[in-house]
């Protein structure tokens, strides 16, 4: 383990003399109603140790038995990756000690996995695509989870005990491991992002996981190393544990890349470790070396018989297969007639299905984009959520743009409604009615307010009736105070120029 | 109770004919149930074949099913009969120990998939037998909580590692056991004690709620003091669990009938050259013989043949069950069951894991877990483990040619009588040479029965093993049924009658 201080090189400078090369593993938490190998109900937060039976305990005598669910989501993840399906695969057994492991193994697969030998296109923000290639995708079993206490950190230095919760234990997971992802160069943060980001799309386009990052849903373990040039062997790599944001995998790269060429040179080994990223300062520190030495003592699971998925099954899951999200992207794109730059604002703030939904209840594609890339995406950033979690649904916003359309309301009264639907008041229509905040095109009402309004300007009905017609302005703008906004202007405009006889 | 037969000369009689004395009303499941504990109360505390009795659950059960019989209910054939379950079978509300300190005061908070049927069927549950700890051993010796010993001469091993269980059902405290046979601890145990042991078909009793050895080889079954007696319990016992992928889908098949056929007409019988020859003692081999002689006069056909991997099978066993047991006992660190030992100088999760163990487990196991993590390693994978998986192959190839030219293979069941107490525990390779006829079947999955072909050296019992293909138990019980009845001809009843009487038994 290396201990010494050194000073890491500049992104650009250690780009323009180092090779990185990525490889990730992405864990993903499938959705199935129970575990991996039990019947025990796979939920999240629920009370420690109740989701658990015991097998998910590793109780004496009790055994594994595999979920059917579980390896169809497996298959269909192998799928939408383009990766062949085994016609026969196996669990192992892989031996490590924690005190959050039930068996002191994890049923995982080791030789023989569920889906190999794929591929997936990753769009970059220029819309730039980089084919990744995929390893490998099988199925394991998550631990249970330890709560340290009484650190000041919680982390397990400096605690005084810790708590295991077991109902995690069990959850089925499926790793995704790539290729070593070569020639990224400077792009190498935002290509790892952007893979991951679109494994999320794909599992949730799936629906086999809620692929909630910040719930530890999606999990990546980034491995960076260094070389030369492209025509070097591949360097020693490092793997950074656990990256659960976007912004978290660009910042790992980067500061790999940055930290491995500033040991490349100052004549330092790089030592294959595994490595803890840190929020706070955006680097990482160093875990447990790790070898390829290190001796899992993999041997075939005897308590479980082979999967061996027909080809039959396979097909029809391959034909069942939703749209996965870049031909999804791609055909919005041309029925929403968006420009390349709308269609990435709406894709990185997550307002796809919310537009499709919107635009689903009867509103234009382009009202749909105005309203949540525009004041609700302000809305959203003013109170720091996430724009799916706005408490507006998009049939509301399509309803509220309905009201416009009709010409019911206008714009500034449609955004005054629209804090009232988030405020939990009601639909748009109804809040409308309610509060009588309709446009007033009733010619009586109208009427009265112009009359007044000519009343007391008679300069301005003076320099009207001289021919300066835009003077007309100055009526309005009383009038509307007059009917709080709700005035028809240009009914009111023609009610004046009718009075004043102008045209 | 009628006249006719005390309660303690009805616990010497089969489990059939107690089960035929309860449905006729001679007896009831309470005093049958009590007669057995009374006859444990008497005599265990000379053999150690029990580590836990759970008498009021016991006489409740027989009381339930007393109270079901008289309001004329439907209930299963051996409804009310009792039974003992090896210590390695985990039963809710009962402690369960596998022969560990490790397990000290644990009880499971549920019931092996075996033992819900045994509960649904309405047998009291006497308790827990000794055994060798996590099945380890072929003599009962390396039980944490000591041996136990032979009915038949207390100074003498009773097998293991399901001593306890054959020794209950030797001494008339059980008239039915469970036991589990990993690589011959239901078969070896009967051959020593005179009693009955299968070990059926791989995956035709749920493993679910064994603490495991080694779950590929792992196989609970029964042992009782009859042939038809182990048919019926393995029927009961039998059948496809959701909660053990390992379990066979089929159909259990009509066992106590195949018992109670007596047919051995045109049967092939195949002689194992590689299993009756050096390392067998001859009166051993004597009985073998003899009882082979029986069954070719009542028109059977006996062809002597070889399989040639089965010299191998001992290896390539002592290199797989090690493995599997390495991995499957390393849940044993202190951390949710059984003993914790915490060091006061540092509680951290390591060294309680380490204190635990070396407090926890025994020396055979320490031993087995050491192999086992050795021959996993990397580097030494391909060496150990993979060819001991090759040589598995070669032995079930050796099976399935056999199997081409004969119904069932014949073997006697161990190569001696049972030893003396101590006199192999130090030496755990002549330990090992014990199992050298029951490992073979283990490693293939195939079914195996034990049952007495005799008395040989120093009047103690000698085993005669038959092997059949996998799934076709039934046809062990065929010829294990005829040739019982052959033999009971010729001594003029069953074997244990010859059994000398315990002290504080009650007389017949």
């Amino acid at each position: 383990m290396t201990t010494t201080a050194i000073t890491p090189v500049d992104f650009d400078d250690a780009i323009a003399r180092f090779d990185p090369v990525l490889g990730i593993e992405v864990h993903v938490e499938l959705g199935t109603a129970t575990k991996m190998f039990d019947g025990a109900p796979n939920i999240f937060a629920a009370e420690p140790n109740t989701a658990i039976t015991p097998t998910s305990l590793g109780l004496p005598g009790s055994l594994p038995v595999v979920n059917a669910k579980a390896v169809e989501y497996a298959i269909r993840i192998g799928l939408a990756l383009n990766c062949s399906i085994a016609e026969t695969c196996r669990f192992a057994r892989k031996q490590y000690f924690y005190p959050d492991l039930t068996k002191n193994f994890q049923t995982s697969q080791y030789d023989e996995p569920i889906a190999f030998d794929g591929w997936v296109d990753v769009e970059l923000e220029d819309g730039e695509i980089v084919r990744v290639e995929i390893e490998r995708a099988h199925m394991e079993e998550d631990a249970g989870k330890n709560t340290h206490v009484g650190g000041a950190t919680g982390r397990i230095h400096g605690a005084t005990h810790s708590q295991v919760d077991y109902n995690r234990a069990g959850v089925p997971l499926v790793e995704i491991v790539t290729k070593p992802i070569p020639d990224t160069k400077g792009r190498a943060p935002e290509v790892a992002a952007a893979y991951v980001r679109t494994l999320r799309d794909i599992f949730r386009a799936l629906d086999v996981s809620e692929a909630r990052m910040e719930r530890g849903n999606v999990r990546a373990d980034v491995n960076v190393s260094l070389r030369k040039d492209p025509s070097a062997p591949l360097g020693t790599r490092t793997e950074t544990k656990n990256v659960n944001s976007f912004r978290s995998i660009e910042r790992t790269v980067r500061f790999e890349i940055s930290r491995q060429a500033g040991l490349l040179d100052a004549g330092q080994q790089i030592v294959q470790e595994t490595r803890h990223f840190h929020e706070d300062t955006g680097g990482t520190s160093s875990g447990r070396p790790k070898s390829d030495a290190e001796d899992y003592r993999y041997f075939p699971e005897p308590d479980l018989v082979p999967v061996a998925p027909s080809r039959e099954w396979i097909e029809e899951l391959r034909a069942a297969l939703p749209e996965l999200p870049a031909a999804r992207r791609r055909r919005l794109k041309g029925e929403w007639g968006f420009s390349d730059l709308e269609m990435r604002d709406a894709v990185n703030a997550d307002a796809l299905d919310l537009i499709e939904a919107t635009v689903g209840a009867g509103a234009s594609a382009q009202s749909a984009r105005k309203w949540w890339m525009g004041e609700l995406a302000r809305i959203a950033k003013d109170s720091e959520t996430e724009l799916p979690a706005l408490a507006i649904t998009p049939a509301q916003v399509a309803e509220l743009q309905g009201l416009v359309d009709e010409k019911k309301i206008n714009d500034k009264i449609a955004k005054q409604v629209l804090v009232k639907v988030l405020d939990g008041q009601g639909d748009p229509a109804a809040i409308v009615d309610a509060e009588g905040l309709a446009v007033v095109s009733d010619d009586s009402v109208l009427t009265g307010a112009v009359d007044q309004a000519i009343a007391d300007n008679p300069d301005v009905v003076a320099k009207i009736q001289g021919g300066k017609v835009q003077a007309i302005g100055a009526l309005i703008g009383p009038i509307m105070k007059a009917t709080r906004g709700q005035a028809d202007a240009g009914r009111v405009r023609e009610i004046i120029m009718e009075k004043l006889g102008v045209s | 109770m009628t006249d006719s037969m005390t309660a303690p000369a009805m616990i010497r009689r089969s489990a059939a004919a107690q089960a035929e004395a309860l449905r006729a009303g001679e007896i009831s499941a309470e005093e049958l149930t009590r007669a057995h504990l009374d006859r444990i109360a008497a005599v265990d505390g000379d053999l150690n074949a029990f580590l836990h009795t759970s008498e009021e659950e016991a006489l409740a059960t027989a009381r339930d099913v007393d109270a079901r019989r008289a309001a004329g209910e439907e209930l299963h054939p051996l409804a009310g009969v009792p039974v003992a379950v090896k210590d390695v079978v985990v039963t809710k509300g009962q402690p369960t120990t596998a022969g560990s300190k490790i397990l000290e005061g644990w009880v499971p908070p549920y019931d092996a998939t075996l033992v819900e049927k045994l509960r649904a069927a309405g047998l009291p549950i006497l308790g827990k037998t000794n055994m060798d700890e996590f099945a380890m051993g072929s003599s009962t010796e390396t039980s944490a909580y000591g041996p136990t010993r032979n009915p038949w001469d207390r100074e003498r091993i009773p097998g293991g590692s399901g001593g306890g269980s054959a020794a209950a059902v030797g001494a008339y405290e059980a008239p039915l056991a469970i036991g589990t046979d990993t690589g011959g601890s239901i078969r070896q145990p009967g051959a020593v004690t005179g009693t009955v042991g299968v070990k059926p078909t791989y995956g035709s009793v749920s493993r679910y709620g064994l603490i495991a050895m080694a779950s590929s080889l792992d196989q609970a079954g029964p042992v009782t003091r009859t042939v038809e007696d182990s048919a019926l319990l393995h029927e009961l016992i039998a059948g496809h669990d959701l909660l053990d992928s390992t379990s066979l889908p089929d159909p259990v098949g009509s066992f106590a009938e195949a018992a109670r056929r007596r047919d051995v007409k045109g049967l092939r019988i195949g002689v194992i050259e590689e299993l009756e020859g050096e390392g067998f003692a001859p009166e051993v081999r004597a009985r073998f013989t003899e009882s082979l002689d029986q069954l070719e006069r009542a028109g059977a056909e006996i062809v002597r043949l070889s399989c040639p991997h089965f010299e191998y099978a001992l290896g390539a066993y002592y290199l797989i069950m090690p493995s599997e047991a390495s991995s499957n006992l390393a849940k044993f660190d202190g951390m949710r069951f059984g003993l914790r030992v915490v060091p006061e100088d540092s509680p951290t999760a390591e060294s309680v894991m380490k204190a635990t163990r070396g407090a926890g487990f025994g020396d055979e196991v320490k031993r087995r877990i050491l192999l086992g993590t050795y021959a996993l390693s990397a580097g030494y994978y391909d060496a150990y483990y993979g060819s001991a998986q090759k040589v598995r192959t070669l032995v079930q190839r050796d099976f399935a040619a056999a199997f081409e030219q004969v119904d069932v293979l014949a073997s006697p069941t161990s190569p001696t009588v049972a030893f003396r107490l101590g006199e192999k525990i130090d030496d755990p390779t002549a330990m090992y040479m014990n199992d050298i006829a029951t490992i073979p079947a283990n490693l293939a999955g195939t079914p195996g029965i034990s049952l007495p072909s005799g008395l040989a050296e120093d009047g103690l019992p000698a085993g005669i093993q038959f092997l059949a293909p996998a799934r076709a138990d039934e046809r062990l019980y065929q010829v294990g049924g005829a040739l019982e009845a052959l033999l009971e001809d010729a001594w003029g009843g069953p074997l244990l009658a010859k059994a000398p009487e315990l002290a504080g038994g009650a007389a017949r």
